[in-house]
């Protein structure tokens, strides 16, 4: 088990490589000069000057790429040009909200994605399922800021029952923080959970059909204890793999919710810096966010070994 | 249509075994999948109200009259009034324009600049791994943080916003592509046609891409339906389509300051935006479900 391991971790050097050398590249594939597009509009020439010999502009490109991923590799993401503060401090100060939003939005999802979909599977064609279709179709293709600003408008404007937006930390105690992130994670997980719900019908109408579930069924086991423990553990890879490939609808998602939510997160973070210009801040999000994207998916498929002991790399 | 698969050809023979012509056919597989139908409805609805707009008694969408400005839906704003006093129902409609114009672009820019990669890429062997590592890496980039990023590089235009939302699609189509590639090139055909001098290309283009023509339609499908909603996501975070312009992600980016006051300008753009989305991946699930993809 030990050398598939090392082996699947090895693989991943050579993309977080590619994603590192695009990262890079985003700011040179475009046209014009990168120093004039970063100083916007009203720029003199000294501010051009200066941003380009901060940014290293000035030397070769094989240089910087060079540079840039020395400096990657030591955990230094460059300094924000609007700010003048490291992109990894801006970064620390902006991850509490957007890990609080995405891991609380990826219980809800597969807490209750997981179940409808086995629901949906165990009752085929009935109503139940039916609905759990229709929520997985119409909740895929929901704007998800459309849908933050409706349940603002049910739950916040109308009911009182929860805050507009804003944001209180972690460090404020539990309740208010949870509070404040009820909203944008119902409204983040709707898209997942759908994806979820979807994934796991399938995959146990596959499994329902076989005959060790008839079996388990016909010597009068309780139908919960059928579908959660032969069924459902057999019907888990393909959901455990839409979970890890999910997670970049995940932080797309978390992008827009916290613009509607007014979150101080990473997507606010992002947003702000493009708004702005500030490239090195952009670069590291997109690093540090592709990065935690391939581990998860690193994860899942390591999960793969101890899920079923019958795959090998 | 040039390319029959196995599946229409089977719908075909059963249909002409009854006797029953295409028309009956094509009848039959509406009837089996209402949701198809209903997808196409409502996709044929936003199309005209897009595309035939000064029609359905719209004015100008972009006349202010602070006179009117912040009105609810009424019989003269049937969808209410901006803090311009610009007409939502008229802008909703123009919305379209944009939406139907950025999907339908990307979805066939990504399509063929996919496939001309995947099937490079799927052929000649000594690509193969360098550029399925390349792929790998830049489909871990999540698609809207690369727009996003690629947006702040360019001037916002629809132009730009179409190619910020194209690049980020090329790897994935160029990896269903390759996939398909390296399954039909052990085919028969493609043997048989090696063996009588056929050069690659033409094998290429003759015996792979016409078997690729249906995975493609429903994957374009669903590319379009992302494309539309990324194109509202990147307008409502202020890096997509020009403010002045009237897109359903700009007309609620405008409308967020109001929420409390009047919520129509957020409700009426979002609810056709999520319908047009909703109609296009029904079209797309009826579609994979008719001509049997995967």
């Amino acid at each position: 088990m030990v050398p598939e391991i090392l082996r699947r971790l090895m693989a991943t050097i050579p993309v977080m490589g590619v994603v590192a050398i695009a990262v890079f590249a985003l700011l040179h594939l475009t046209p014009g000069d990168p120093a004039v597009i970063i100083a916007g509009d009203y720029a003199t020439t000294e501010d051009i000057a200066r941003i380009r010999q901060r940014l290293g502009l000035d030397q070769p490109l094989i240089t910087q790429l060079g540079l840039w991923i020395g400096r990657v590799l030591r955990g230094d993401l460059g300094t924000s040009i609007f700010s003048g503060l490291p992109v990894t401090t801006l970064i620390g100060q902006r991850a509490e909200a957007t890990i609080g939003l995405t891991v609380l939005a990826m219980l809800i999802s597969v807490g209750l994605g997981v179940p409808l979909g086995v629901l949906a599977a165990w009752r085929k064609g009935s109503w139940v399922d039916r609905l759990v279709m229709v929520f997985a179709v119409s909740g895929f293709s929901m704007p998800v800021f459309w849908l933050g600003f409706l349940l603002v408008y049910v739950f916040a404007i109308s009911a009182h029952w929860l805050p507009v937006q804003g944001y209180r930390p972690l460090g404020d105690g539990l309740w208010p923080f949870l509070r404040h992130l009820i909203l944008p994670a119902v409204t983040l997980s709707v898209i997942y959970m759908a994806l979820i719900a979807r994934m796991t019908r399938a995959s146990m109408l596959g499994v329902l059909a076989e005959d060790y579930v008839r079996t388990a069924f016909a010597k009068g086991l309780a139908p919960r204890s059928v579908l959660v423990r032969h069924a459902l553990k057999n019907a888990s890879l393909p959901v455990v793999t839409i979970i890890g490939i999910g997670f970049a609808l995940l932080i797309g998602g978390a992008v827009v919710t916290e613009s509607v939510f007014a979150l101080p997160g990473l997507g606010r973070l992002t947003v702000d810096a493009i708004i702005k210009r500030d490239y090195p801040v952009i670069q590291g999000v997109i690093l540090l966010v592709s990065a935690v994207y391939v581990v998860i998916n690193l994860v899942v498929d390591l999960l793969y070994v101890i899920l079923d002991p019958r795959i090998r790399y | 249509m040039a390319v029959v698969t196995p599946a229409e050809r089977r719908v075909a023979l059963e249909g002409a075994a009854q006797g029953a012509g295409a028309a009956e056919t094509v009848r039959r597989a509406l009837v089996r999948h209402p949701t198809f139908l209903l997808g196409l409805v409502v996709l044929a609805v936003v199309v005209l109200s897009g595309a035939l707009a000064p029609v359905w008694w719209t004015g100008d969408p972009l006349e202010m009259k602070p006179a009117e400005r912040l009105q609810r839906p009424s019989a003269g704003h049937w969808f209410g009034s901006d803090n311009f006093g610009r007409d939502i129902y008229t802008r909703t409609l123009y919305g379209a324009r944009i939406s139907l114009a950025v999907g339908g672009a990307v979805a066939v820019m990504s399509l063929v600049l996919g496939t001309a990669l995947g099937l490079v890429i799927g052929f000649y062997r000594r690509l193969d791994m360098v550029m399925m590592r390349v792929m790998d890496g830049l489909m871990a980039i999540p698609a809207i943080l690369l727009a996003l990023a690629l947006m702040a590089l360019m001037k916002a235009s629809v132009q730009n916003v179409i190619i910020a939302l194209v690049i980020p699609e090329i790897p994935r189509v160029a990896r269903l592509v390759r996939a398909s590639v390296l399954s039909l090139r052990e085919h028969l055909m493609v043997e048989g046609a090696r063996a009588l001098g056929v050069r690659t290309p033409r094998i290429l283009v003759r015996y792979i891409l016409p078997a690729l023509v249906a995975p493609l339609v429903v994957q374009g499908t669903y590319i379009c339906a992302s494309a539309i909603l990324f194109e509202a996501y990147l307008s409502f975070l202020g890096a997509g389509t020009p403010p002045f312009i009237p897109s359903w992600g700009n007309i609620m980016a405008e409308g967020r300051a109001y929420v409390q006051l009047a919520f129509w300008i957020i409700l009426f753009p979002g609810l056709f935006l999520a319908a047009t989305v909703l109609a296009i991946n029904l079209v797309g699930d009826g579609l994979r479900d008719l001509l049997d993809v995967r």
